[in-house]
């Protein structure tokens, strides 16, 4: 998987301005994409291209369980966050809904990687390539459920 | 096992179970709302064009439906969402649907309680990361998004990691003017906002034995702003004759086991406590109330799941009996019931007289949706549970997160205000 990087240098990315709480009653996904991270960059939705990927900091779309964000995010194209940590139900949601990797890494990975870096992500290998400044880097693998929920395509197509 | 780790075993039959480990939880109760409601409809939209069976649910006497987020209707799409789910309660043959105009209604995780839709030792999940809350009645109570809601309402079950768990314990009884929402608010600003993610945070100790339930439940609701996977307190008589006096019947307490383990303990002296402040733009950036004296603001706001209980709405009216409010001030009753109690004991009577705005039950301006929210550079006291930028309205708005107490004793000055030092 290559994509572009969208870098944010900030903690705590929440849910309000991942989609602000004013279009919760939206369930368009189309709609919701249009309003992406308008709490903090309402000039996401025009920049972002399909295969981009996000890298921010620490605890990741906490706040809300609203499925939106990561709806919003992955309707954007945007196929997986880069974080150096999770809020748990928006982890969830991504990979239950199969709408997005989250995927975690250490600070110094977090660090080294730029805004509009190329990057490609293999998770077979738990490493993340960056082909811009020629790289690579570990990312944390996932846990044997998450793992096994993303490679059936989320939670319904997974058979426990 | 701690009480967590007692009950994710009973749910999935297993004797006993340890932190990291995976397992399929049987769940006894299920909530979705006017948000979640029509996101999981979405869901099971896509599961059918999957070919997924939606045409049934797991056990629809296990489901109850809350209308809170954008009710009274705000607006067009607010009272299509209103109206799926009424299709959805119908179809499914849901028959606890709170319904605004209908009687009781609320915000669902006070429902949770008011209603007694949940008990000691019951597995409890809802499409709204506050069902937190509802852990302090001795469940295990979890927030969800639209596919895991979907898929417990399908099949009866979800996964969990079981968590470890962090006890806080607070001795001693809290002392006047310090509610509550201050001794979260400490703990939150102790550990931060991701200092119990993943985690399970458990409350005890003499101080959450003298506790009210209501007291309690804000504990729990606030976990989420830690990060926590759940927040739990055990239940003990007041919890059984609290549920009882609520309809509850058949209510048995269900305990950890007395040689449990937990990943930390934190203890705090009930007496160290004063009333506090969460400053924009995060729960974890606390500071007590009285650093706070010098700071203007524009709305006080006593509403949601957090602090709109009973005794929430008490606590503000005892402070504004016979005193003017001097900001806009909006007093929002998490409930019917609660609101009818309110009324009959004279507490509308009150907010009326000292000038205050009376709501219907509502998420309302607490999640920034309507019925009250924040233009730019507006600054508000709010009893509600988050204050990330934009969370109560405009994003260059700011929210303090404050006790009711604290709330009410701002709107009476229009500055924030300890109420220990109200004239």
């Amino acid at each position: 998987m290559i994509g572009n990087v969208i870098k944010y240098e900030r903690d705590n990315i929440d849910t309000d301005v991942i989609i602000p709480g004013t279009y919760l009653k939206i369930h368009d996904y189309n709609e919701l994409a249009t309003h992406a991270m308008e709490g903090l960059d309402p000039e996401f939705p025009s920049k972002v291209k399909d295969g981009d990927f996000i890298v921010a900091g620490k605890n990741f779309g906490c706040g809300s369980s609203r499925e939106h964000a990561p709806i919003a995010l992955s309707t954007c194209g945007i196929k997986a966050v880069i974080a150096t940590s999770f809020a748990r139900i928006f982890y969830r949601n991504s990979v239950d809904g199969a709408f997005l990797l989250p995927i975690e890494v250490d600070d110094e990975t977090y660090q080294k990687i730029s805004n509009s870096d190329q990057l490609e992500i293999n998770i077979e290998k738990n490493e993340i390539k960056n082909i811009t400044k020629n790289e690579i880097y570990a990312m944390k693998p996932f846990s044997e459920i998450i793992a096994k929920i993303i490679a059936a395509g989320g939670l319904f197509k997974y058979k426990k | 096992m701690n009480i967590t780790e007692k009950i994710l075993a009973r749910a999935s039959g297993k004797n006993t179970v340890s932190p990291d480990d995976i397992v399929f939880a049987k769940v006894d109760k299920v909530m979705v709302h006017d948000v979640s409601g029509p996101g999981v409809l979405k869901v099971f939209d896509k599961l059918q064009k999957q070919g997924i069976d939606t045409s049934k649910l797991h056990d629809p006497t296990k489901v109850w439906i809350a209308e809170d987020h954008f009710v009274p209707s705000a607006e067009k799409i607010s009272a299509e969402n209103i109206v799926k789910l009424s299709n959805f309660s119908k179809k499914y043959d849901i028959k606890k649907h709170f319904k605004y105009g209908m009687g009781q209604y609320g915000i669902c995780h006070t429902l949770s309680h008011e209603e007694a839709l949940v008990n000691p030792g019951d597995v409890y999940v809802g499409g709204d990361s506050h069902t937190n809350t509802t852990g302090a009645l001795g469940a295990f109570a979890c927030g969800l998004g639209h596919t895991d809601v979907a898929y417990v309402l399908l099949n009866g079950e979800i996964w969990f990691k079981v968590p470890e768990t962090y006890y806080f314990k607070l001795n001693g009884k809290l002392p006047p003017h310090v509610m509550a929402k201050d001794f979260i608010l400490n703990i939150i600003g102790d550990i931060g906002n991701d200092g119990g993610a993943y985690n399970t945070m458990q409350f005890g100790g003499t101080g959450i034995d003298e506790m009210s339930v209501e007291s309690r439940l804000t504990l729990t609701n606030m976990t989420t702003e830690a990060g926590a996977k759940n927040g739990i307190i055990e239940s003990d008589k007041k919890t059984v004759e609290y549920l009882n006096q609520r309809g509850a019947t058949n209510v048995s307490e269900f305990h950890g086991d007395a040689d449990a383990n937990y990943s930390k303990i934190l203890e705090y002296e009930a007496s160290e406590l004063e009333p506090t402040v969460a400053k924009p733009f995060s729960p974890d950036n606390i500071t007590v109330a009285r650093e706070l004296s010098s700071t203007e603001l524009d709305k006080s706001y006593i509403g949601s799941c957090t602090g709109a209980k009973y005794e929430d709405l008490l606590a503000a009216a005892k402070i504004l009996k016979g005193r003017q409010v001097k900001i806009r001030t909006e007093v929002l009753p998490a409930a019917i019931s609660i609101y009818k109690r309110a009324v009959k004991d004279g507490l509308i009577e009150i907010f009326l007289d000292a000038g205050a705005t009376v709501g219907p039950p509502t998420c309302g301006a607490c999640c920034g949706a309507h019925m009250g929210v924040l233009a730019k550079d507006e600054i508000c006291v709010s009893t509600t549970n988050r204050n990330f930028p934009g969370r109560m309205g405009h994003v260059e708005s700011q929210t303090y997160l404050a006790s009711p107490q604290v709330a009410a004793a701002s709107a009476v000055t229009g500055k924030l205000t300890d109420p220990r030092d109200l004239n």
